[in-house]
């Protein structure tokens, strides 16, 4: 069989594995975000905390994501087989990219204009989150949209421990030697990060405002 | 102190800046072979800035000028010896509100690049939660006095200025609380030498007609006879010389000579 006429034979299954994967995606993503962007807003100006955290979230992409996944499992909580094991795999993935570009781009401020904005009287606060953060948004979404594609990819692998998506494709057209089925898994799966990659890529030349 | 006694504006009047004393230090980095551990950038000085003055700060590049400014607005605060703004010591200040009451302006403007002019120029009032009709209103007003037609430009963002309107919208937004006090540092520096003579002479009748207090720091002693009813002439951290504008280019201190040197060459070299 055609890998085409194989995916149009599957088209619903494919379909509906692509919507697995995006959630996936999106609500790892979502978490990364809300703790990533926060967190490197409070260690700007805290230099230990910062190597360490930023040493913490270099180790995390260091580690295999297959291997991430496996030590996973037996954790409480976040751990076992499924979704919630996959979604804490891929935050700590998502993690990096996002609080090194929020560390850079909130303190790759023009001095210039810092200085302006402590001698108008601006509250530490205030400077944080009226000068520093609305300059900073294109670079911290340059690293949301490097996170994106990259979870999107590792999210294939999520199907290893039955957390669903377009990684069951693959992982079942390898066991059976299928190149349709490899394909069923790997053509959307690149689509998508095409996909994201592109839209993110707009919003982010859109909030570009210098 | 090296100040003779001076041409006072209002001799009865308490100084509305009064510096005394004024150490500031800072570590030197290690590894240096220095006798001490400290550099001072600012060196036992002592000067009054009384109302409706313009001081001007001048001195060479790293002669402690810029320090000086930011120890009057608490963005730094002195090692030892005291500042008093108003006949307090900018330690008893809360660092928000004093520098709320002092305008400041810096070289290339520090503009804030996502705000428009309007937004940049109502900063202040809209910290200090003015009314919205009531910072528009200022706002326009702020625009006429700095010679930009608010229609035209109140909605365009500091990338769509040249340096010299940024440079006007800097002063406006520095004025824009109606500070008493405005700290100046290098503002037309930057500038292309006719555009700078033109701001020059604007802000000279403009500084007169408001009656601000002002400390202007720059490196250009044509800019200190032209704007200044007082030149304090700082060395290494230190007060030099302190004259009227008539009088300075007469000292005999060799640092004031050197300055002085400068008024014979023809057009001054861009700084």
């Amino acid at each position: 069989m055609s890998p085409w006429s194989f995916f149009l034979g599957h088209r619903t299954e494919i379909l509906s594995a692509t919507l697995d994967h995006l959630t996936l995606v999106i609500i790892a993503m979502a978490i990364a975000i809300l703790i990533g962007v926060p967190l490197g807003m409070f260690i700007i100006h805290r230099p230990t905390l910062r190597t360490i955290a930023l040493g913490a979230a270099s180790i995390f992409q260091t580690i295999p994501s297959l291997a991430l996944f496996g030590f996973l499992i037996p954790i409480p909580f976040i751990g076992g087989i499924g979704k919630r094991t996959a979604i804490a795999a891929l935050v700590l993935y998502a993690l990096l990219p996002i609080l090194r570009n929020t560390v850079v781009g909130l303190s790759g401020i023009d001095p210039a204009i810092l200085e302006a904005a402590e001698a108008m009287g601006m509250t530490p606060g205030q400077i944080l989150f009226r000068v520093r953060f609305p300059l900073a948004l294109a670079v911290i979404l340059a690293g949301i949209r490097t996170a994106t594609v990259i979870t999107i990819g590792v999210a294939t692998i999520a199907a290893a421990i039955g957390a669903g998506g377009l990684g069951t494709f693959i992982f079942r057209g390898v066991a059976l030697v299928s190149d349709s089925l490899i394909l069923a898994g790997a053509v959307p799966a690149a689509m998508l990060a095409i996909f994201a990659d592109f839209l993110l890529s707009l919003l982010e030349r859109r909030l570009r405002v210098v | 102190m090296n100040t003779k006694p001076l041409p006072l504006p209002e001799p009865a009047a308490a100084p509305a800046i009064d510096v005394r004393g004024v150490t500031y230090r800072v570590a030197c980095a290690p590894g240096q072979t220095q006798i001490s551990p400290f550099r001072n950038l600012v060196c036992n000085v002592s000067l009054a800035v009384f109302p409706g003055e313009t001081l001007v700060l001048l001195g060479r590049s790293g002669s402690g000028k810029t320090t000086l400014l930011r120890l009057i607005n608490r963005m730094l605060v002195p090692s030892s010896g005291e500042v008093l703004v108003e006949s307090r010591a900018t330690t008893v200040w809360d660092p928000i509100r004093l520098r709320r009451h002092i305008g400041y302006v810096i070289q290339e403007a520090g503009l804030f690049p996502h705000f428009t002019v309007a937004e940049n120029v109502g900063l202040v009032p809209a910290l200090e939660k003015w009314h919205p009709d009531r910072i528009a209103a200022r706002v326009r007003e702020l625009l006429q006095l700095v010679g930009l037609d608010p229609d035209e430009f109140s909605t365009r963002r500091p990338r769509q200025l040249s340096g010299g309107q940024r440079q006007r919208v800097g002063v406006a937004r520095a004025l824009a609380a109606d500070p008493p006090i405005l700290l100046m540092d290098e503002p037309f520096g930057a500038l292309d030498p006719v555009t700078r003579g033109e701001l020059q002479r604007e802000f000279s009748a403009l500084a007169r007609r408001l009656g601000k207090t002002i400390v202007f720091v720059t490196h250009d002693i044509r800019e200190a006879l032209l704007l200044a009813s007082r030149i304090v002439l700082l060395e290494a951290g230190c007060v030099v010389a302190s004259a009227a504008p008539e009088e300075f280019p007469r000292l005999i201190h060799p640092e004031v000579q050197a300055f002085t040197a400068c008024l014979g060459d023809e057009p001054e070299a861009s700084s």
